[in-house]
């Protein structure tokens, strides 16, 4: 009896055995707290700072669009900065996604060729200099891009031009009167030779990750190279490409300096889209922005506000489509 | 349909490295012949040199004769691509083409083989591919779906599918049940069996209860040690090499005492 009560009053067996079965909850290493606060901090961080934005834009664009006299979707016009204020960005819009749609046309078919042939076909000694050279012309700074396009693009065109003229002027957009090249075509030209380097690098990298068996799967069933790139590579690289051109489309869309370099901005849309004028949403803020006034500048801020909406949209289309054929993407 | 294979005098290199030295044998047409050896003897590299695709590894390099019927695969002008068409391959992991359905990755190898073909042509083709492979019952109620959601046996039974359906002359598998369960390895085996009525078969297998089970012939590769070139070491009737072996080397391989 007394050495019953004795085990049972006696205090739970001291360290040793039973402690680590009592602790259910492992101990917070000081090491991943830490780094949870970090990581979490920089996600909050980050949607604070795209939240600023979202309101500064908002606050300022609205205060513009308040004193507007013209419709700002509608009006081909940019006074800003008179009394009444009417600013629209019809020309803006239209030269922004015209522009970038030519540099897509063009750059993204090129931009395949060299990643598939750096990939695929040269032989190792010529692959890697030449990825080294693209990679390059990232770096080029864009206002370089501006200065090359001004002095020696658009005295060149001319010509190219004419050929569009003689055998396609028919159609009206392409017809050329015999001016300075510097119109939405060249831009797109411009364009395209910019975002070639990105667009090409990233589906290097995709096409280079397509999984040695899927390749072999292919060659043994009797492919040619073609074949293989048909059936195999170009697969596996698709949803890369989609990223790959969006990104290139997102440099293109915002592109400022090149644009503003070369362009002779006017606030209506030619007929042809060899004629000089327009203007895109970039080039035109960083053109008016120093002799804006306060609705001047908030005008400008609404326009940029519609540049960012535009870019969002572009994704979000990227995705959907990355997203479409998910299942069958291994 | 079912050609005979005749190997003389074949060596591969991988740059300089010589991976097997001087291989010859025959291969006997509507046969089942096994490959068995250690790892890194070559069995693999040899197999592969028999539909050339070998040379596609990058430093890849073959000498000798591979004869099918009386054409050498590696005679001037015969080109590697036709001869991919005649010797099909199943690989070691399934490798259904991710982005394509079922239906298309059985009709992958005549959409280049024949170019355009009729639906209805092309539909006979896929059925009787699917159902020589024993995949039909399974998967004919959802040929639109994709190949790689099938589970791993199915795989790989669709990549015979795939590769029988091109009519080839032989079919060389490198290892096909390796990443596959008993079951679904059981299923491959009693395909093979049934396969070898009209096909050439080699199969490259670590598994030698698998050698023994599924081959009519039976080829032991050895190294003679590390960095030298894999050899073929004997070729005979399975039965032979299992029971009463000519060289040593391979029964003590065979009976588990090497080293």
């Amino acid at each position: 009896m007394e050495i019953s009560s004795a085990t049972a009053d006696s205090p739970p067996p001291p360290a040793g055995g039973t402690r680590p079965v009592e602790r259910t909850k492992p101990a917070a290493r000081p090491g991943d707290r830490i780094f949870l606060a970090l990581s979490r901090g920089s996600g909050i961080l980050l949607l604070v700072i795209m939240a600023a934005i979202a309101v500064f834009l908002t606050v300022r664009a609205t205060s513009a669009l308040s004193k507007n006299e013209g419709n700002f979707f509608t009006t081909f016009e940019w006074a800003a900065n008179g009394t009444p204020p009417v600013f629209g960005i019809a020309v803006l819009a239209f030269g922004t996604v015209v522009s970038s749609i030519i540099a897509m046309l063009i750059a993204v078919p090129v931009a395949l060729g060299i990643a598939l042939f750096i990939s695929h076909y040269a032989p190792r000694r010529l692959a890697t200099p030449l990825s080294y050279v693209i990679d390059l012309l990232a770096a080029v700074p864009s206002i370089v891009y501006g200065l090359w396009g001004a002095l020696f693009l658009v005295p060149h065109l001319g010509g190219l031009y004419s050929w569009f003229d003689d055998y396609l002027g028919w159609t009206g957009i392409l017809a050329y009167h015999d001016g300075a090249a510097r119109s939405l075509f060249t831009i797109g030209i411009l364009l395209a030779i910019m975002i070639l380097p990105i667009v090409t690098s990233v589906s290097r990298e995709v096409f280079l990750q397509t999984p040695r068996m899927n390749e072999e799967a292919a060659l043994a069933l009797g492919a040619t190279r073609w074949e293989v790139i048909r059936m195999s590579v170009l697969p596996f690289g698709r949803s890369g490409v989609i990223s790959a051109s969006m990104l290139g489309l997102g440099r293109a869309l915002g592109e400022t300096m090149a644009v503003a370099t070369v362009l002779s901005p006017s606030f209506e849309i030619g007929k042809s889209l060899l004629d000089p004028g327009g203007g895109t949403f970039a080039q035109n803020i960083a053109s008016s922005f120093k002799e804006s006034g306060e609705i001047g500048k908030d005008a400008l801020i609404a326009s940029g506000l519609v540049l960012f909406v535009l870019t969002l949209l572009v994704n979000g289309a990227a995705r959907m489509i990355i997203a479409r054929r998910k299942e069958y993407t291994a | 349909m079912a050609k005979r294979i005749d190997v003389s005098g074949l060596s591969a290199f991988y740059g300089s490295h010589r991976a097997i030295d001087d291989i010859s044998m025959t291969v006997e047409p509507r046969s089942v012949t096994a490959f068995i050896g250690p790892s890194g003897c070559g069995k693999s590299t040899f197999l592969r040199t028999l539909n050339r695709m070998h040379e596609v590894t990058p430093g890849g390099r073959v000498e000798g004769k591979v004869l099918l019927d009386d054409e050498n695969l590696y005679g001037p002008g015969v080109d590697p691509v036709s001869v991919r068409r005649t010797v099909g391959m199943v690989f070691q992991r399934p490798n259904p083409f991710p982005t394509m359905s079922i239906y298309e990755n059985v009709a992958a190898g005549i959409r280049l083989n024949g170019g355009r073909v009729r639906k209805a042509e092309l539909d006979a083709v896929v059925e009787k591919s699917l159902q020589g492979a024993n995949l039909w019952k399974e998967v004919k109620d959802r040929l639109n779906k994709p190949g790689a959601g099938l589970s791993g046996g199915q795989q790989q039974r669709l990549c015979i599918a795939r590769a029988i359906a091109v009519e080839p002359e032989v079919l060389l598998m490198d290892e096909p049940c390796s990443a596959l369960d008993p079951i679904s390895t059981l299923a491959i085996e009693d395909l093979i069996g049934e396969l070898k009525e009209r096909f050439t078969i080699v199969i490259v297998t670590h598994n030698m209860q698998q050698a023994a089970r599924v081959s009519d012939r039976t080829a032991f590769f050895n190294l003679a040690g590390v960095g030298q070139p894999g050899k073929l070491v004997e070729i005979d009737d399975t039965e032979r090499i299992f029971s009463n072996p000519s060289v040593q080397a391979t029964e003590d391989y065979i009976s588990g005492r090497f080293g």
